[in-house]
C-alpha cells in the first residue's frame, strides 16, 4: 500500500517488533556477575602477596611438624648413646664406625642435645605442640568469647554491666599468677581423671597441656568478648534485628543467625590474630618452665633448656627461637592480610 | 566528673576485693604448703609454725582474718623469708623493677611515637614499608628470643655489655632494649594508623588552607588527636612493665618483683602471693582510671559516663 506523501504516519518496520533473541538479551546485561562476601574477600586475599607467602610458610611449618616426624628415623625421646652435644650434621663415634662399615646412617640435621636426643625431631615435635596449643586454645577462646560478648551486648542493661565487670576483673588479674595457680590446682583432679575409663587420653595429652588449655579458656577470651560486644552493640540497633523480632524470632536465634553472622569478618580476623598470641603465651610459659611436661618438647622449653649452654652450643637456642618467631610472624602477617580482605573498615 | 571518679573508685574496690578473694581460694586449692618443702623439720615444728601463722584454722576464718588485716593495711609477714613483712619485700623489690620498666616505657614512647608519625607521613614510600617490617617483627618476636639474642651478641660474643645484675648504667642497656622492644613496635603501629585517620580529617585541610605552618599542623592538630589510642595502650602497659617482666628478670638476673612473685608462688608463700597480687591489681586499676582521666584532658569531646 502506497503511503500518502503528506501523511504523518510513521514508517513502521515489522521486523522491529520481533521478540529479541537470546544473544541480544545477553548483550543488554551490563551488571557483572554478583560476587558473594566470601568470593570478594578471597579475591582480595589472593592478590595480597605478603599474606599468600605467609600462608605458604604456615603450610610448610605444618608439614614439617605434623607429617615429617612420621617418616623421621629418630624419635623425640630416644637417647642415642655417645651422641651428646653433636653439632649439626655430625655423627657420634659409633655412628661414624657404622658409616665406615658401609651402613647408611641418617644425619642429625640440627645435631643433638645434651642427652643425645636428635634435635631436629625435637624441634618438629616442639613446633607441633606450639601449633596445637595455638589452634585449640584459639578455638576455645573463639567459642567462649563470641558467645559471652554477644550475650552481654544483646541483653544490655544490668546483664551487660555485670558481665563486663567480670571481664574487667579477669582482665586485671595478673595472668601469670592464675596460670601457675591453676596448673598446680588442676594437677590432682587431672591425675584422678586419668584413671576413669574413657578419659585415658588425658594421660597421653599430658596434664600441663590440658591445664594450659583450661587456663586459656578461662582467661584469654576476654579480649574476644570485648571485641564481639562492641560490634554487636551497633549491630543490634539494625532494622533487620527489629524486623526479626517483630516476626517472633527468639533471642538465641537472633544472636546466632543474625548478629554473629554479621560480624563474621571481625570474628575471622580476631581469631587468626589470636593464634600467634596463644603460641606466644605458650612459648613464654614453657620458657619459664610452666608449660608442657618433659620429655615432650615445646619451642619455648627447648629455647629455655638451651640457654645454659649459650656459649658453647648457640645453635640449640637459635633454631627454636627462629622457628617460633617465624611461626608467629607468618600468622600475624596472614591475619593482617585477612583483615584487609574481609574487614576493609579496619584497614590502615 | 566527680561522680564519675567516685563510681570508678567504687568499682575499683570491688574489683580488687574480687581479685584478692579469687587468689586466696585458688592459692589454697593448690596442694602443698609453705612449710612442706623444708627438710629435717619435725611434724611438731610444722604444726607450731602453722599455728603461729594461723594456717591451722579453717579456711573461711583465715580468709576473714586476712581480709580484715589487709583492710587495716597489714599484709602480714612473709612465710618463707622470716622476720620480713610483705610490705617491706615489695618496697624493696618494686623500685628495682619500676626503674627498669619506667626507662623502657620512656624509650618505647620516645622511639615509637616519632617513628609511627614518620611512617604515616611517608605513607606508601620506602621508609613506610621498612618501618612496617620492623614493627611487625617487633610484635612477632617473643621477648625471650630478643633477650637471648642480645645476650649472645653483646654479652657473650662481643663482650661489650655485662649480662647480669644492675650494678652500673651499662647493665640497664640490654634489659631496657629487651623490655621496650614489643611496646615500641606496638606504639609505632598504633600511632601510624591513628595518624593516617587524623590526616584525612577536614580540620587538617582547614588548618592547611588557613596557612598554619607545617610543623604546627602536625604538632597541634594532628598529634594531639592521633595520640589517643597510644594513651589507652600506655596506661596498662606501664603498669605491667614497671611491675617487672618475668622473662627479662630471669634472664638478666635482676632482683625485681617479677622474680619474687614466681618464687613466692612455687614456694607457697601465701602472704607474699596475696600481697603482690593485690599490689599489682591495684596498680593496674589505678593506671586504668588515670588513663580515662588523661583521655578526657587530651580530648575534651569525650564525655565520661
Amino acid at each position: 500500500m502506497k503511503q500518502n506523501p503528506l501523511s504523518f504516519q510513521l514508517k513502521l518496520n515489522p521486523e522491529d517488533f520481533l521478540p529479541a533473541t537470546e544473544e541480544e538479551k545477553q548483550s543488554q546485561i551490563i551488571m557483572r556477575e554478583s560476587v558473594s562476601f566470601w568470593k570478594d574477600g578471597m579475591r582480595r586475599l589472593v592478590k595480597n602477596k605478603v599474606a599468600m607467602v605467609s600462608l605458604v610458610v604456615i603450610v610448610l611449618v605444618m608439614i614439617f611438624s605434623f607429617i615429617v616426624p612420621a617418616f623421621y628415623p629418630y624419635s623425640y625421646k630416644e637417647q642415642i648413646k655417645g651422641a651428646n652435644h653433636l653439632g649439626p650434621m655430625e655423627y657420634s663415634e659409633e655412628e661414624q664406625a657404622r658409616i665406615d662399615a658401609g651402613e647408611k646412617v641418617f644425619p642429625h640435621v640440627f645435631g643433638t642435645d645434651n642427652l643425645g636426643r636428635d634435635y631436629a625431631i625435637r624441634v618438629m615435635m616442639g613446633s607441633r605442640i606450639s601449633l596445637m596449643v595455638g589452634l585449640i586454645a584459639t578455638a576455645i577462646i573463639l567459642v567462649i568469647g563470641s558467645l559471652y560478648g554477644s550475650i552481654a551486648a544483646f541483653f544490655g542493661g544490668w546483664v551487660d554491666l555485670i558481665m563486663m565487670r567480670i571481664v574487667d576483673i579477669i582482665y586485671t588479674i595478673p595472668d601469670i599468677l592464675l596460670i601457675v595457680l591453676l596448673s598446680f590446682a588442676l594437677k590432682a583432679p587431672l591425675d584422678n581423671l586419668k584413671t576413669v575409663p574413657g578419659f585415658g587420653w588425658v594421660g597421653t595429652v599430658g596434664d600441663n597441656l590440658i591445664s594450659i588449655f583450661i587456663v586459656f579458656a578461662l582467661l584469654y577470651w576476654v579480649g574476644m568478648a570485648r571485641m564481639v560486644r562492641s560490634q554487636i552493640l551497633t549491630l543490634k540497633e539494625s532494622e533487620y534485628v527489629t524486623a526479626a523480632r517483630a516476626l517472633g524470632v527468639g533471642n538465641g536465634k537472633i544472636i546466632r543467625k543474625h548478629l554473629l553472622t554479621n560480624c563474621i569478618g571481625t570474628l575471622i580476623v580476631t581469631t587468626t590474630l589470636q593464634i600467634p598470641s596463644s603460641i606466644f603465651t605458650e612459648s613464654f610459659l614453657s620458657f619459664l618452665g610452666m608449660g608442657v611436661a618433659v620429655p615432650l618438647p615445646s619451642l619455648g622449653s627447648l629455647a629455655s633448656a638451651a640457654l645454659n649452654g649459650i656459649n658453647t652450643y648457640p645453635h640449640l637456642l637459635f633454631i627454636p627461637a627462629a622457628l617460633i618467631s617465624l611461626i608467629i610472624l607468618s600468622f600475624n602477617l596472614f591475619g593482617d592480610g585477612l583483615r584487609d580482605a574481609f574487614d576493609p573498615k579496619l584497614k590502615h | 566528673m566527680v561522680k564519675y571518679i567516685a563510681k570508678r573508685i567504687l568499682l575499683a574496690i570491688v574489683t580488687i576485693w574480687a581479685v584478692g578473694t579469687l587468689t586466696f581460694f585458688l592459692m589454697n586449692m593448690v596442694p602443698g604448703g609453705p612449710f612442706l618443702s623444708e627438710k629435717a623439720i619435725s611434724p611438731q615444728a610444722t604444726a607450731a609454725l602453722e599455728a603461729k601463722y594461723g594456717l591451722d584454722k579453717p579456711l573461711g576464718q583465715q580468709y576473714l582474718t586476712y581480709m580484715s588485716d589487709a583492710l587495716h593495711g597489714d599484709f602480714g609477714d612473709s612465710l618463707k623469708q622470716r622476720g620480713r613483712t610483705v610490705m617491706s619485700i615489695i618496697a624493696m623489690k618494686f623500685p628495682v623493677s619500676a626503674r627498669v620498666g619506667g626507662i623502657s616505657v620512656l624509650v618505647a614512647l620516645c622511639v615509637g611515637i616519632p617513628l609511627g608519625c614518620i611512617a604515616a607521613l611517608k605513607r606508601g614510600k620506602f621508609l613506610d614499608s621498612l618501618l612496617s617490617v620492623v614493627s611487625t617483627c617487633g610484635i612477632a618476636v617473643p621477648s625471650f628470643v630478643i633477650c637471648t639474642l642480645l645476650m649472645y651478641v653483646f654479652g657473650v660474643n662481643l663482650k661489650l655489655l655485662p649480662t647480669m645484675g644492675l650494678a652500673s648504667w651499662k647493665h640497664y642497656i640490654m634489659p631496657v632494649i629487651a623490655l621496650s622492644f614489643y611496646p615500641t613496635a606496638y606504639i609505632m603501629r598504633l600511632m601510624r594508623s591513628s595518624m593516617l585517620d587524623v590526616l584525612e580529617q577536614d580540620y587538617m585541610r582547614t588548618a592547611k588552607a588557613k596557612g598554619v605552618a607545617g610543623f604546627w599542623i602536625l604538632f597541634k592538630h594532628a598529634l594531639r588527636n592521633a595520640i589517643l589510642p597510644v594513651v589507652t595502650y600506655v596506661g596498662p602497659m606501664l603498669a605491667y612493665t614497671v611491675t617487672g617482666s618475668f622473662v627479662v628478670e630471669k634472664i638478666f638476673v635482676i632482683p625485681g618483683l617479677g622474680g619474687e612473685f614466681i618464687s613466692a608462688i612455687s614456694g607457697r608463700d601465701y602472704t607474699l602471693i596475696m600481697g603482690t597480687t593485690i599490689f599489682l591489681a591495684t596498680l593496674i586499676i589505678i593506671m586504668n582510671v588515670v588513663v580515662d582521666i588523661v583521655y578526657k584532658l587530651v580530648d575534651p569531646r569525650i564525655k565520661l559516663k
